[in-house]
This record gives C-alpha cells, structure tokens and sequence, in this order.
C-alpha cells in the first residue's frame, strides 16, 4: 500500500520509540522489524531513519553507543531512555485518541 | 548509478562512500553509520542469492535519495551548515609542535605588546594624562615589531635573515622621536599617520618570510590585511561592550573606574588585540569564507553609482568642486577605497575565468573614479597658487599621484583584459608590484617632510 509521506513522517517517531522499547538495536535491524510488524505496507527509505534516531538522540530520548557486531564491525546500537518512554506513552496517547476520532467519523460518513 | 556497476564490491562500496562524504551535513561517524547499513543490507540480500553487484544496486536503492537524506540530516544538525571555526590544533590528528604552542606564543606576544605600552609609563609618559602624542606618534612600534615577530616565529624564519628586519623599527624610532617636532604641527601628524603604512610593509616582509618577489606571498599577505581588519573590528566591537559593563557595573557602586579604562583597558586590549586576531585570520583562513572580497561585491555596485550618480550632478547643475582645506584629502580616501575595492575583487578572483559582468562593473567604477579625481585636481591647480604648499596639501597630493597612477594603469589593464587582450594575472601582478610603493612614500613623507617644513 502507497502510505501519504507525511503519515509516514509522523509515524516514525513513535515506531521507533516503540521498537527500542523492546529493547536495545540497531538501524538495519529497526528497519527489519518495521517492514515484519507493517507486513511489507510500510515502506521506509532506509537512510531517513537516521536523521530521526539522531534527533531522538539530540532530544535525550534515545542514547546511543558504538559497539562491535557478531560480524565483527562496529555498529551504532540504540536504547530508549525515561524520556524516550515518556514520550512515546505521551504520542501513543494522541494517536489513541485521533484513532477514535477517525472511526466515530467514519462509522458515520461510510457505515459499512 | 551506472558508474557503480561493473567493479568489484568493496570499490563500489568506497565510491559510494567518498560521494556520501561530500555532503556537509554528514560527518565521519554517520557515514560510517550507513555504511554499516548497507552492509547489513548487502550481507542479507547476499543470503537471499543475488549476485554482488545486483545486490549493491538494490542496497543502494533502499537506502534512498542522499540530497533528501542529507536534508533531513541537515535539519536534524542545523549547525553543522554554520562552519565552526576549529583551531588547526584540534583538527590534525598529529598536532605539530608549532600548532601546540601556538596559543601559548600568541598568548605571551599579546600580553607583551599590552606591557610594552605601559612600559613609558615607567618613565613618567601617562596616555590618559597628556601624554597622548608620544603614545600616537609610537603607535606602530608598541605593537608591529611583537606581529613581525609572530610571524617570524610561525613562518620559522632564518634569525640571520629576521635580524634585518629590525632595522626599520629602530630608524622609526629614531624619526618618531629624535625629530624637534613643532606641537601638534602638521608634520607630527602626518608622520602618526604615515609611520604604521611604512612599518606595515615591514610585516609583509615576515609574513611571507622574507621572500617578497617570490610567489603569491604577496596576494596573501593582502589577503591578510584585509581580513585582519574585519577580525580587529570585530574584536574591538566586543571590547567597547566589554568596557561599557566596566563601567557601568563599578559606577553602580560609586567608583568610577576611569583610570583602569583609559589608561589600562583600552591601550593593552587595544594592542593586544592586534595579534589575536592576526592569530585567529592565520587559524581560520581556510575555514572561513573571506569577508573582505564579500563587502567588495556588495559595495562595488554601490560605489560605482554613487560616482556616476555624482558626476551627473555636476555635469548637470555645473557646480564647481569647492576646495576647501581637507577637500582633497577626501578625495583621496574615495581613490584608496576604489584602489581597495579593486585589489579585494582581485584577491577572490580565479585568475583564469573568463571577463564577466562584475569585471565591466569594475572597469565603470575605476573609470568614474578618474574622471572624478581629475575634477577635483583641476580644481585645485588653478588655485595651488594661492593656496600655497602646506606639508598637509604636498603629502596629499603626492598620494593622489601615486593613486591615479595606479588605477590609470589598472584602468588600462582592465580594459584590455576584458577586451580579451591581455590575461587577468597581468592585472594581478600589477596590483602586487605596486604595494611597496605606498610603504616606501609614506616613509619618505615620515623622514623627509619633517626637514623640508621645518617641523611646522
């Protein structure tokens, strides 16, 4: 499914935040997790993940740290701080209530 | 994508690298962070059976379109597009000696020139007490000889051939003071304002170590001037801030601190100051985008309409130029001005450009510059007579010679150069070649007007 940019964008920032709070990875495998739990309809541009886990990182939601794979390169590993699940209990919140506005309205307009 | 294919693996992969790198939002470690990425990717893909190169096709589709990803990047990291100015020290991997003790040299030189113009004050000389002429007429020796000799460090200058240098600052010394000046006569203070324009040449010389004739020193030690300028305006913006808060916080409670500021603050920031910034211009240079070819484009339309826009006026309302006592001295700060304008335009330009728009512009405004100037001198032979050769009229006359001379030289050049005769660099050289001659007449105005007027 085509997904609007923009819901992707807005998206990014709670998925991420949820992924990590399973815990600790890394952005290869953040993707991965993304395209198992979307089922392949959402689709991310791989390189655009960064730019949002280092903005989480910048607002303290997220701390990083290099460390050596399995494969024996070195990698960025990513782990949710208490700011991190502040912030994903808050936008879970307002998706939570968007969500039950946007049934309610469409029960109305198209009762199926 | 095409350049990509057909090589073995880890190649595509470098390549790719270098082009990511490129990018000014992305640093060192995020690129090391995709890079990571696409490996993961390839390793999978790998597993998954494609061959190496198909694999790296599709990795790299994934990973997106690297303008948008660097955008994002950009905004993420608003300030990596500001470029920091890092001191060399910290970006090396293996800082030499000198970048280490640099500060520290820089340090010891700008606290010696603050001592060295408190040191009359042993003898009895005060600045903010009246003395203040010897202080003007030494001006360029309390800080000059400290700048030449950072330079003499820094460029690790032979002492047998810096020794010679020296020799100027001493024979200044000598006409700044030996002279039985007049007080406050005019060739007091033509000599304040032309003794720093002689000794200027003398830095030159350390700056670029010795070797005046060789190489492109030249255009870089104009390039320097210019830049240590801005960076002295800067700086001494902030320490009028700085000295206001002086003042105002000690005057809040009843002292008021004006010996500290006057006879301390301003002089030893004020030389001090001299050597941080031709500190920070050495440290930033390549850094930095130059300011001073900057305002030039900004201020070389500006100027040149202002020319054309006053010799219409004349031409249209047929006033005569009023030669009053400092009309002519006027006259001569607007053709050093052009004469700047025109070196600053030189400094930025790429020598092997072909003559474009702002090149005509130049031409128009060292044209208007001319017609103007030689108004303003017709205007004063016909009354010279009357007038009479004060020093103050003959030193300025003198420099508009020396000025006209140039930018008629120059005027010709352009035109030629933008008529495709001639090559840019020839203009360049010119430009060069002339820079001693404003040292050598401001030190001939320093040694032979005082006798030549009597000390008047």
């Amino acid at each position: 499914m085509e997904m609007s940019k923009d819901l992707v964008a807005a998206s990014a920032t709670p998925l991420v935040l949820a992924i990590l709070a399973e815990g600790e990875s890394y952005g290869y495998a953040i993707i991965k997790r993304v395209a198992e739990l979307s089922g392949g309809d959402l689709q991310w541009t791989d390189g655009m993940l960064y730019p949002v886990l280092h903005r989480l990182e910048r607002q303290g939601c997220v701390s990083a740290k290099w460390a050596e794979a399995e494969t024996g390169r070195k990698r960025k590993y990513y782990r949710i701080t208490r700011d991190g699940r502040k912030l994903l209990d808050a936008q879970r919140q307002q998706w939570h209530v968007v969500d039950t506005i946007l049934r309610g309205a469409w029960m109305k307009a198209c009762p199926a | 994508m095409s350049a990509f294919v057909d090589r073995p693996l880890e190649d595509q992969i470098a390549q790719w690298r270098t082009f990511v790198r490129r990018r000014q939002a992305m640093h060192g470690s995020d690129v090391e962070e995709l890079e990571a990425h696409l490996r993961d990717e390839l390793g999978a893909l790998a597993d998954a059976g494609l061959a190496d190169d198909e694999a790296f096709l599709v990795a790299v589709k994934r990973m997106g379109n690297l303008d948008a990803i660097s955008l994002e990047f950009a905004q993420a990291h608003s300030e990596r597009l500001w470029k920091q100015l890092v001191l060399p020290a910290e970006r090396a991997e293996e800082p030499s000696r000198t970048a280490r003790i640099e500060p520290l040299v820089v340090l010891a030189l700008a606290v010696a020139a603050g001592v060295a113009i408190k040191v009359p004050a042993l003898f009895g000389l005060d600045i903010a007490r009246g003395d203040e002429l010897f202080f003007f007429r030494n001006m360029g020796l309390f800080v000059l000889p400290l700048l030449t000799l950072y330079f003499v460090w820094k460029r690790d200058m032979a002492a047998s051939r810096a020794v010679w240098l020296a020799g100027p600052f001493v024979a200044a010394a000598v006409f700044a003071n030996a002279y039985p000046f007049r007080e406050r006569g005019d060739t007091l203070v033509l000599t304040i304002l032309h003794l720093p324009i002689a000794l200027w040449l003398v830095v030159g010389c350390a700056y670029v170590r010795g070797r005046w004739f060789e190489g492109s020193g030249r255009m870089d030690f104009v390039r320097f001037t210019g830049e240590l300028v801005i960076y002295y305006a800067l700086i001494a913006l902030g320490g009028g801030v700085f000295t206001a808060f002086t003042v105002m916080m000690f005057q809040a409670i009843g002292i008021v601190p004006e010996w500290f500021v006057a006879g301390w603050l301003i002089p030893c920031g004020g030389t001090g100051a001299v050597i941080v910034a031709a500190w920070l211009v050495e440290a930033k240079q390549s850094v930095v985008e130059n300011m001073a070819p900057v305002l030039t484009r900004l201020f070389t339309p500006l100027f040149t309409l202002l020319l054309l826009a006053f010799l219409a006026t004349m031409g249209w309302t047929g006033r005569p130029i009023d030669i009053g006592r400092e009309v002519l001295i006027g006259f001569d700060l607007l053709l050093v001005l052009v004469v700047a304008l025109v070196l600053y335009a030189a400094s930025a330009r790429d020598p092997l450009a072909e003559p474009d728009f702002f090149d005509r512009l130049q031409l128009l405004l060292i044209v208007s510059a001319l017609a103007v100037d030689g108004l303003a001198l017709m205007a004063i032979a016909s009354r010279i007579s009357e007038l009479g050769f004060t020093p103050n009229r003959v030193a300025a006359l003198g420099e508009n010679l020396i000025l006209l001379v140039n930018l008629a030289w120059t005027a010709w050049l352009y035109g030629r150069f933008v008529l495709r005769r001639t090559v840019f660099a020839a203009l360049e050289a010119w430009q060069v070649a002339y820079l001693p001659i404003y040292s050598l007449w401001a030190a001939l105005v320093v040694i032979v007007f005082p006798v030549l007027f009597h000390f008047e």
